[in-house]
Formats: structure tokens, C-alpha cells, sequence
């Protein structure tokens, strides 16, 4: 399953770091950031809780940039 | 600019005027530190914080971070000016490069603003403005002069002429009358439009363009992937390197050599380092690049889903046409019936019966130049024969219509048609009773589009097409297209687009560019497929990977020309961007650029890189 979240973040390669920080999240199958169009696009592992996994991916998101939102 | 922005604006002009300040009286000792501390400190406390914050996280080779060492190790070696200018044209850049891609995102968000904001809809005599997703479908909506078509339709009463130039980018206004379909998106410029709606917003083209302009450039290109990776790989590497200079010289000096250690000199050398080692100007430039590329792309009604398909366009060594709808107008008309035994009237309403189910254009065109009713309850037992023709029974009589293999396989003779174009031969009761000959009329930009084509350095031209042969290569030969195959069935275009993939060259792309109709596994099959024509069409613009919004074929040597541009800006700012950084760190490392060298290597190339990106926007020229 894919599902599009809005996000926030300042500087382009801390969009990448955020792709980064997603990639690794369990539950995560893949994620791409578009930092032009503030998009992050999630695509879930099969039978993964989407709203813990996103929390979690936030919380990792903010470890690595700190000024950086993800609108869940 | 944003509130955000302006603060740090402030901020900036306020450190500026320090600075000046400060060199201008003479000051010595500690006096002097605290006094440049009030600029330090107003410039770079965000990115102290951050740095702080990012050490707790064990984020170590971040920005902040590497500029929070360099700047403080300038100021404990005694430069304080320095210290504070680095920090202040770090910041400077940064701004810089959140008010340009704000800008940039702003500017392509509004090529597209195509977006209804509402629907007028007439209730209790008077008209209410509802949104247009709740518009349901068949709800009659009026459409007034200067407003934009919220949802797809039908024209109920009014004529209108539309302007439709922020879909396709063509200037010139479309006529519409009642009866007529109707795009969402389009802007109503003349008289008030009654318009009963055959869609819902979500599934009107206006949803579907701005869906995809939305997800565009989330399928990264490679050069995008490379510089992620290259990003990874490049801060670590020079803070290492800076490392290595700080302590590895001063050492091998004194412990070896016996000379003076000068760690003053090389723990500078090695600030200077960390300096460059942010790799802002190549993470921005790049997808800025693509991403204003595709912005550009889009104002010339060119749709690209992805930066991929950009960069993969950009190498486009063959080009593959399907003929009909592509490069000819797809609109048939009856220009003879020869051969014929019986009465042509007579054998044209045979034909026309016959292929009374059918709703491919040449069918349409013998119904239409049949010019009567249709009475379907004089044909029976209706077969197509695979894309051949059709057999039928019409008051009795048994009719075959269809091309020349359909004879063929009936054991009929057809009689042999010199004149270009569509032949249909007609056989009553199993003899053989003349044939029709129906043409398509090319459309006017396609001789110039394949000229266009070939100047732009495009290998080979390819058209692909159902009909027959003599056609076929008469209309190639009159495009000046090198290479046709006629005779194909739908399944077979496939089979060839495959074999051609396998003859290009390794580094060459192909492209197939189709219609949109019945070309789906064609499209998906080659490395880019190009769906013509798609405003209306969803078939097109979801089988596709570009997708231009009109007709017109010169708009395929348009996009390839917008695609290379943006490739050539794309490694215009990879080559500089390292080129320049890798110099700096050279000559950092020997000692002849100093600290202002290596903030131009990193604000300044960044600057640059960012309005090079920019110049992706504009293809009006291309």
C-alpha cells in the first residue's frame, strides 16, 4: 500500500536524509521524498500497522533533521 | 517572502552592519572578542542550537554542525571577522536558497493553476456556487464568460469560444456549440455555457492533469540517485580529509622533519575544508533542475511524469509513430469507390450496414458518407474478423468489407487500388463487388515535426501503421519518415516496437509516440511512450509516460529539445559544482585559498548552481 504525506523541511539534502530515515523505519517497504513538491511517498510492507509505522518514521524524520515536519 | 525569511533577513542585515562597525574601530584584546561575539552570536545561534541538538542525536556530519566547528575554530585562532563572515554568508545562502526553490515552487504551481475553485449550479431559478466535488454526475452547471470549466461535459445550450492555453499552450481559442463535449480546465471567454456534466470532479481531466502534475518527479532520474549518493559519501570524506590536515602534517613536520609543528596554520587550512564540505549547491541544483523542467515542459503542454522520463528523453535515438491520429488527422473521408459492379450508392450502404457496429473511423467515415439513418435491423449476424473487416448479413445478402486479406482469406480477388490510402473492398454473396477508397489527411505539422526531429539528432524515424502498404510508405515518403511498416495488427506493433529495441543502439532511447487509442501495451513497451492528443482521454494520459495535451506532433521535437536543455543544466551544475569544490579543497589544502575562497566555493557555487537550475523554466524559445 502507498500513501502521499505532506512535509516540511528547509534544505535539500536534508529531504534526502528524511528519505534516508524512512527507508530504514520497519514496516517501511520503500519511501521517496520529492523535496520540490514537499511530498513523501510511503509504500508500506504487507500487514504493517500504517499509523504506528508512520509515527515511528516521524520520530526518526526528526532525529536526523530536526527542523523537519511530517504531516501525518 | 515568508516570516521565516524576513527574520533572517533582519538578522542578516543587522550582522552586516556590525561587522562594518566593528572593523571601523580599533579595539584589541578580550574587549575585542566579546564586541564580535553580538554578530557572531545574532547570525549563528540557530545553527549552534542545531548542532547541539544534532550531537545529541549522533548526527554528526551535518551542516550545522560542520559550520558551528568552523566558524568557532576561526574564532579561537584569533580570526573573529572571519568566524562571524563565514556564519553570515552560510546564512545568506541559505536564505537565498529557500526564497529561490519557493519561488521556483511557486511558479511552476501556477502553470498549472488550473484548479476549479468552484461550480455554479442552478437551483430554485437562482445559481449557486457549490464545490465541484459535489457536483454529481448529469447536473446541469452554467458556465459564465471568464470562468473556468469545473468538470467535463456536455454543452446544453450557449456557444462559446474557450481558451484552453493552460492545458495545451496553444494560444488560439476553441470554438464550442451546443452538443459539443467539454473539457474541465478550459476557460470560458465569450457567452454563457449550459453545461450537463458527464463526470464526477475527481475523474474529470482537470483532476486527472493536476494528479499527475502533482506526482510528477517522485520517480527520480539517475542523476538525482547519483547525487544522493555522492552527498553521502562526500561530507564524511572531507571531514575526514580535514582531519587528517589538522593533525597528520603538524606531526610528521615536528616528529620527522624536526621542523615547527605551525599547527596555527593547518588547523586553518583544515577550517576551511569543513567550509566546502556541504554539499547544498549539488543536493539543490539538481532536483531544482528537473523539477523546473518539467515546470517548463508543462507550460508548453507537455506533461512528464517523472524526471526519469526527462533524462531518458534527453537521449532519444529512434523514434517510433503509429500513423493514424499521429501524423495524419485520424479523420477519414469516402474520396472514391472504384472497381465497382454494382450502383456506388448502393455498394457504399452495404458497406456502411455492415459496418454499422463498429466504431473505428473508418467505419464512421462510410457511415458518414453514407449520410442516411442507420436501420440496424436490416444486418445480421455481425462477425469482425481480427482487425481485417467484417462479415455481415445486410437484407439477405451475404457482405464481406474489409481490407485486402480479408478477401484474401474469403478466396475473393480483390481488385488492386493505386490511389493512397484506405481501401475497402466489398464482396456481396462471395463475388467480388469494388472497393471504396477512403483517405486521411495529414496533419500540417508533420512533415515539419519529423524535420524537427531529425535536426534535434534523432537517429531514425519509425512509422508503424495498419494500412496498406502503397499508403503506407507514400505518407512515409511524403514525411520524409525512413523507415515504415504497414499492415500491422494491433498485437503485432508490439512485436515490432520489440524487435526495434533490439537493433537501437545501447545508449539510445526509443520513443513511441501513439494516440492514446488502443496503443496501450505499445506504449508501456517502449523506453518512453508519448500519448497525443490526451485532453479528453484518460486511457492516454494513464498508459503514458509524457503526455501532450494537443495534437500536435511538432510538439514531440519540442519535448525533446526542453528534455536536452534540462539534461545540458543538469550537468552544467554536477561538473561545476564538484569542479569548483574540488579545486577549493586543492588549493585550501596547500594553503592558497583561504577561508573567503572557500565560502564562495560553497554559498556562491550554490547561487550560481540555483539560477542555472532556474533557466530549465523557460523553453519558450526551444
Amino acid at each position: 500500500m502507498k500513501k502521499t504525506y505532506r512535509i516540511e523541511v528547509d534544505c535539500a539534502n536534508c529531504a534526502n536524509k528524511m528519505e534516508e530515515a524512512a527507508r530504514k523505519t520497519g514496516g517501511v517497504k520503500e519511501a521517496v521524498v520529492n523535496f520540490m513538491t514537499l511530498k513523501m511517498i510511503v509504500e508500506f510492507e504487507e500487514g504493517a500497522d500504517v499509523k504506528a509505522v508512520m509515527q515511528e518514521v516521524r520520530r526518526n524524520c526528526k532525529k536526523v533533521e530536526d527542523d523537519c515536519e511530517v504531516f501525518l | 517572502m515568508n516570516k521565516k525569511q524576513k527574520k533572517m533577513l533582519v538578522r542578516i542585515i543587522a550582522t552586516f552592519l556590525l561587522l562594518i562597525g566593528l572593523s571601523l574601530i580599533g579595539i584589541t584584546g578580550y574587549a575585542r572578542l566579546v564586541l564580535y561575539m553580538i554578530p557572531y552570536l545574532v547570525i549563528g545561534y540557530d545553527i549552534l542550537k542545531k548542532a547541539l541538538k544534532g550531537i545529541l542525536n549522533r548526527q554528526v556530519f551535518d551542516e550545522n554542525f560542520l559550520m558551528a566547528v568552523a566558524t568557532v575554530g576561526a574564532i579561537a585562532l584569533g580570526d573573529y571577522q572571519e568566524g562571524t563572515a563565514v556564519m553570515l554568508f552560510y546564512q545568506i545562502g541559505e536564505l537565498f536558497q529557500s526564497y529561490a526553490v519557493g519561488k521556483s515552487r511557486k511558479n511552476i504551481s501556477d502553470l498549472m493553476d488550473i484548479r476549479p475553485d468552484y461550480a455554479n449550479v442552478e437551483r430554485d431559478g437562482g445559481l449557486e456556487q457549490v464545490d465541484p466535488d459535489e457536483v454529481e454526475v448529469g447536473t446541469l452547471i452554467v458556465v459564465q464568460p471568464g470562468e473556468k470549466i469545473p468538470i467535463d461535459g456536455i454543452v446544453v445550450e450557449g456557444s462559446s469560444a474557450l481558451n484552453t492555453s493552460a492545458l495545451t499552450g496553444e494560444s488560439l481559442p476553441r470554438e464550442t456549440a451546443e452538443g459539443e463535449e467539454v473539457i474541465s480546465g478550459c476557460i470560458n471567454m465569450t457567452g454563457l455555457l449550459k453545461i450537463r456534466t458527464t463526470r464526477e470532479f475527481g475523474e474529470s481531466t482537470v483532476s486527472k492533469i493536476l494528479d499527475l502534475v502533482e506526482n510528477s518527479s517522485s520517480k527520480k532520474s539517475r542523476s538525482e540517485n547519483f547525487i544522493s549518493r555522492f552527498a553521502r559519501y562526500y561530507t564524511p570524506a572531507v571531514c575526514y580529509g580535514a582531519l587528517a590536515l589538522a593533525v597528520l602534517p603538524p606531526l610528521i613536520s615536528s616528529l620527522w622533519m624536526g621542523l615547527a609543528p605551525e599547527w596555527g596554520v593547518w588547523v586553518y587550512r583544515a577550517l576551511t575544508f569543513l567550509v566546502i564540505s556541504c554539499p547544498c549547491a549539488l543536493v539543490i541544483s539538481i532536483p531544482l533542475s528537473f523539477f523546473a523542467g518539467i515546470g517548463g515542459a508543462g507550460k508548453a503542454g507537455i506533461l512528464v511524469k517523472g524526471s526519469n522520463y526527462l533524462e531518458a528523453l534527453a537521449q532519444t535515438g529512434w523514434v517510433v509513430f503509429d500513423k493514424t491520429g499521429t501524423m495524419t488527422q485520424g479523420v477519414f473521408e469516402v474520396k472514391g469507390i472504384h472497381h465497382n459492379t454494382i450502383d456506388g450508392e448502393k455498394l457504399l450502404e452495404y458497406a456502411a450496414l455492415a459496418e454499422c457496429a463498429s466504431s473505428h473511423p473508418i467505419s464512421k467515415s462510410l457511415q458518414k458518407a453514407y449520410g442516411k439513418p442507420i436501420d440496424r435491423n436490416r444486418v445480421a449476424e455481425i462477425e469482425e474478423i481480427g482487425g481485417n473487416g467484417v462479415t455481415a448479413s445486410v437484407d439477405g445478402v451475404a457482405v464481406a468489407a474489409g481490407s485486402g486479406r480479408l478477401m484474401e482469406r474469403l478466396g475473393i480477388e480483390p481488385a488492386v487500388c493505386h490511389h493512397p490510402g484506405t481501401v475497402v473492398h466489398v464482396a456481396l454473396d462471395g463475388a467480388y463487388a469494388g472497393h471504396i477508397l477512403i483517405a486521411d489527411l495529414l496533419k500540417p505539422g508533420s512533415k515539419e515535426a519529423i524535420r524537427q526531429l531529425n535536426q534535434a539528432g534523432v537517429k531514425n524515424t519509425v512509422m508503424l501503421t495498419g494500412d496498406r502498404k502503397e499508403a503506407a510508405e507514400q505518407t512515409a515518403e511524403e514525411l520524409g519518415i525512413r523507415e515504415v511498416h504497414s499492415q500491422l495488427l494491433p498485437a503485432d506493433k508490439v512485436s515490432k516496437v520489440e524487435e526495434l529495441l533490439e537493433r537501437k543502439g545501447p545508449r539510445e532511447k526509443l520513443v513511441f509516440v501513439g494516440d492514446g487509442i488502443n496503443d496501450a501495451p505499445v506504449l508501456s513497451r517502449a523506453d518512453i511512450g508519448i500519448a497525443m492528443g490526451a485532453l479528453g482521454s484518460d486511457a492516454a494520459i494513464e498508459a503514458a509516460d509524457i503526455v501532450l495535451m494537443d495534437d500536435d506532433p511538432r510538439k514531440i521535437a519540442a519535448a525533446v529539445r526542453i528534455a536536452r536543455k534540462c539534461m545540458r543544466i543538469v550537468y552544467e551544475n554536477i561538473y561545476f559544482a564538484i569542479g569548483i569544490k574540488g579545486l577549493c579543497l586543492v588549493l585550501g589544502a596547500v594553503g592558497i585559498a583561504n577561508m573567503w575562497t572557500a565560502i564562495f566555493a560553497d554559498v556562491g557555487v550554490m547561487v550560481l548552481a540555483v539560477l542555472n537550475a532556474i533557466r530549465a523554466l523557460f523553453v519558450k524559445k526551444l
